[in-house]
């Protein structure tokens, strides 16, 4: 390998060999495997089992709810980010390590527990029952599911580029004449726009695929709050592995697209920053 | 009059903002914490502790601690010759490479597992090979292991690779040119310096390895008492309406996540201070 | 130990970093790699050390073929730039680390360890930072001590990447010294490598200048500095004024446009290379003063010929004869001169070594 003959310090080959071994036996082969089985199905095959009603439907719950939960993210985690980085209050570092809670807690555990504060006698749902909403069991519970889920991807995201605006340039801003609100609008929004597009991607994406949070909450009626995965495994306990794999090759392509969306907000979000420090080191 | 800095907001917004924050973290993240050791300890303190002194759920216990044990440092090893290759060498195709890596977080887990199934499953490529040979993998502790390690891949990669980019590889050459071999300037002068994002790294992969449950539910075969973890476990009990059973073990699986936030926090404020450290200004030059 | 570098050719995809180096460096002798940035001296002394592979040629340590030896057992100390001290050990333990890493066989006990170790530390005066760790230095007392790492290991050659790049000019100079003396006392070849000229120049017993991947010369401080072998090396080693001018074989016309074109050429001339006067004298040139400024012991003297800047520069005694004030008519003679064709090298390296006779 060229690399290595530039190079004095040893280890190339082997650490980037087992790299790419490693890799492609647990991911690129089995996800390869999972591409391959769809081609026995012709094109017109794929479409119907893609797009039967049941799968519309599921579609849309998947994405509507993941949609309206990252929604709710950007809009609560912006203020959640911005309340963390700018004010100063008793248990800060403790609230900032507990916004993690959805990373580190098992979906399984957050499903059963959402659900059951959200059923009819849950702590939750037994206010919101005389008001006429049901969130147990329906959609809304998925977004409720999806909401927590997401939630920690809008702050870290937000929380570094909001550290890293200069209280200098709103100074300038007051100096100059601009209300508070101007400022925010102006200044501020601008330049954390990107980052709050891609907390909002992230969050989005991990909600499309979730699983294990939802399917406690979601009550799993077929056409009204049945998940697109959740379709993929009752295809897959009835033996349809080619229904179950022409859905996921559908999910896998949409996962794709939001990777790479997600990557070119990234790129793009780091390459304002470097048009803005022109001129400094590097 | 009080004196305001030009890049604060009036004190109204400021505790407007305050309190649509905690709100909202109270009703997302509080109430669910508390509900669920609220619901555990709904039966008192005997019923929760049969819950958790039941055969089956020790054997989850077991089983999720067996799966984590090996899974982490199998990903550790990839995570270190990843990172070690990507940072300190330069090839083609390196980015395409970071974001393969990256790829297991973009994939349902429900994915995960299915891929699975499709490779090693009785209808798989490989089930009527395993079946000759009487190797079971799919509804088998193996396929829980296969599983886990493609949801926990990148963590400690995608850790440990900015980490090392970071410190460049002057240090390394430095030990090489004062004649260390590859294994002392590993041991002596990179591991030291990557411990704590390793460590990092080895927290989350880990949370993620006990608590993982949509992969590991497709390939388990859901077999009591062997190839259950204990999310699994959770939603079996939480399913046959043993709301306190399921609790039970939730509130051990809950436990362990304030645990892992508690330890990723230690970490991050002993990186933080390192950071600190190294970037601080030099002292003045004194000459003696 | 003596280094011997033949055809020496390296390139990092399209950019061709060294290009047909070769150079020899005897034993015993303090050398500089003086350059602009980008010329290929860092790459030069990494494939000294080991840290680099070159495309093409060959390293000779002591006469024998030094091509393909490892970096560790070259038997170089490299002190890098940045120090690359290891932050997790203390500066004991830096120092200590070459010692500890040599196989059970070769390693020295303990005590010895700690003997050699601490007589280095004193060595290079810091014996009382021992302790500290290397966020805890300063930048001179961290260069001391990556200096003091790399001599534990007893190497035959000391290699220095921009020693004193990152330090501030006074604890420079000192250094600057310190090295010159501590290289005396340890009798081993030392290479450096500088973009800054007056280190090179102060410091070393020979100087290579680099340019673009080449060696543009090789000589001692005074050799490259008023004998320069090449345009660029007299614009790179101190100030100068560059007359565009014609030669007729040894005959040099500087910018006189009514004489029919000879070759295109350059003359050189140093600011202190210029006589001035305030009355005509054979064969000099009329220009007018613009700007006269004392700096320290000299006096610049800006002044127009024909619409060029020249910069001449004077001691203090010798403006107090002329009094030389802004607008003034001077006459302008350069004592010593040198003339390279157009984008070459020296016109012909026999006649420059002599004074140029000059027509003006």
């Amino acid at each position: 390998m060229s690399a290595k003959k530039n190079n004095v310090l040893p280890g190339f080959g082997l650490a980037l060999g087992y790299t790419l071994v490693y890799l492609s036996v647990l991911v690129l082969i089995p996800l390869g495997g999972l591409v391959l089985k769809s081609t026995a199905l012709t094109f017109a095959q794929f479409w119907d089992i893609a797009t039967t009603e049941r799968a519309l439907a599921a579609y849309r719950v998947t994405f509507g709810a993941s949609a309206l939960a990252a929604v709710i993210n950007a809009f609560f985690g912006l203020i959640v980010a911005w309340v963390l980085v700018r004010y100063d209050f008793p248990g800060k570092r403790l609230i900032d390590s507990f916004v993690d809670l959805p990373f580190a807690l098992p979906t399984a555990v957050a499903g059963i527990t959402l659900a059951t504060l959200y059923s009819t006698n849950g702590w939750i749902g037994k206010y919101l029952e005389p008001l006429g909403l049901k969130v147990a069991y329906t959609p809304l519970g998925i977004v409720v599911a999806l909401t927590f889920i997401g939630l920690p991807f809008v702050v870290r995201t937000l929380q570094p580029v909001i550290e890293d605006i200069e209280p200098e340039v709103e100074e300038a801003a007051a100096t100059l004449g601009a209300s508070r609100w101007q400022t925010f609008r102006r200044i501020i929004f601008p330049a954390i726009f990107p980052a709050l597009l891609t907390g909002f991607a992230l969050s989005f994406s991990r909600a499309v695929g979730e699983y294990g949070s939802v399917i406690f909450i979601a009550g799993n009626m077929p056409l009204i709050s049945e998940i697109t995965p959740l379709l993929i495994i009752s295809k897959l306990e009835q033996y349809d592995y080619v229904g179950a794999t022409a859905l996921a090759v559908v999910m896998l392509g949409i996962s794709f697209v939001l990777l790479l969306a997600i990557n070119g907000l990234q790129w793009w979000a780091a390459n304002r920053h470097n048009n803005r420090n022109t001129g400094g080191e590097q | 009059m009080s004196v305001r800095r030009a890049n604060t907001e009036p004190a109204w917004v400021r505790y407007t903002l305050l309190t649509l924050a905690f709100a909202f973290l109270a009703l997302f993240l509080g109430v669910p914490l508390a509900a669920v050791f609220a619901e555990a300890l709904r039966g008192g303190w005997e019923a929760y502790v049969n819950g958790l002194l039941d055969p089956e759920a020790r054997s989850a216990v077991t089983l999720t601690l067996a799966v984590a044990a090996i899974a982490v440092p199998l990903n550790v090893a990839f995570g270190i010759a990843a990172s070690w290759a990507i940072a300190k060498f330069e090839f083609r195709g390196k980015s395409l490479l970071i974001t393969l890596i990256d790829l297991p977080f973009a994939v349902s887990p429900v994915i995960a597992g299915l891929i699975f199934v499709l490779m090693f499953g009785a209808q798989g490529y490989f089930g009527p090979w395993l079946a000759e040979h009487d190797v079971k993998i799919v509804f088998a502790v193996p396929g829980i292991i296969l599983a886990t390690l493609f949801v926990t891949f990148p963590f400690v990669a995608r850790e440990m690779i900015p980490l090392m980019q970071a410190q460049g590889k002057d240090e390394e050459e430095a030990a090489v040119s004062l004649g260390a071999s590859g294994f002392q300037m590993f041991w002596r002068v990179t591991l030291p310096n990557i411990k704590w994002g390793l460590l990092y790294g080895v927290i989350l992969a880990n949370a993620r390895a006990m608590g993982e449950f949509g992969a590991v539910s497709v390939v388990s075969g859901h077999i009591r008492g062997e190839t259950n973890t204990l999310p699994l476990h959770v939603e079996i009990l939480y399913n046959e309406y043993n709301a306190i059973g399921a609790f039970a073990s939730a509130s051990v699986l809950a436990l362990l996540a304030l645990v892992t936030l508690v330890a990723k926090t230690l970490v991050e404020w002993r990186m933080r201070a390192e950071t600190a450290m190294l970037t601080a200004e030099l002292p003045p030059e004194k000459t003696n | 130990m003596s280094i011997e570098i033949r055809n020496i050719a390296k390139r990092f995809g399209n950019f061709v970093a060294l290009d047909d180096v070769s150079l020899s460096i005897p034993t015993g002798e303090l050398v500089a790699l003086l350059g602009p940035s980008g010329c290929g001296k860092t790459t030069l002394l990494r494939i000294i050390a080991g840290m680099e592979t070159a495309d093409e040629g060959q390293v000779m340590f002591e006469g024998s073929e030094a091509t393909h030896l490892h970096a560790r057992e070259r038997q170089v100390g490299f002190v890098f730039q940045h120090y690359a001290l290891f932050r997790h050990m203390n500066v004991f333990e830096n120092v200590a680390f070459g010692l500890r890493v040599k196989p059970r066989k070769e390693r020295p006990s303990e005590s010895e360890i700690r003997k050699r170790v601490m007589d280095l530390l004193s060595l290079v005066q810091l014996d009382w930072l021992a302790d500290r760790y290397p966020t805890q230095l300063s930048g001179g007392q961290r260069q001391r001590i990556a200096l003091a790492r790399a001599l534990a290991v007893e190497p035959k050659v000391l290699l220095l990447d921009e020693p004193f790049g990152a330090l501030d000019t006074k604890v420079r100079k000192e250094l600057r010294r310190w090295l010159r003396r501590l290289h005396d006392e340890m009798h081993i070849s030392s290479v450096f490598v500088t973009h800054d000229q007056e280190e090179a120049l102060e410091v070393a017993d020979r100087v290579v200048v680099m340019n673009k991947g080449r060696i543009e010369q090789v000589g001692s401080p005074d050799e490259v500095y008023s004998n320069p072998a090449s345009p660029f090396v007299y614009q790179f080693l101190g100030n100068v004024n560059v007359f565009h001018s014609r030669v007729h074989g040894a005959w040099a016309e500087v910018a006189r446009d009514d004489v029919p074109a000879g070759q295109e050429a350059v003359a050189f001339i140093r600011p202190h290379d210029i006589d001035i006067d305030t009355v005509a004298t054979p064969e000099s040139l009329e220009a007018k003063v613009s700007y006269v400024q004392t700096i320290g012991p000299l006096v610049r003297v800006e002044v127009i010929h024909q619409g060029e800047l020249v910069e001449v520069e004077l001691t203090r005694e010798r403006q107090q004869v002329l009094g030389l004030t802004a607008g003034q008519q001077v006459w302008l003679k350069p004592r010593q001169v040198k003339v390279f064709a157009n984008g070459e090298g020296a016109v012909a390296p026999a006649q420059a070594q002599e004074k140029q006779p000059f027509l003006f």
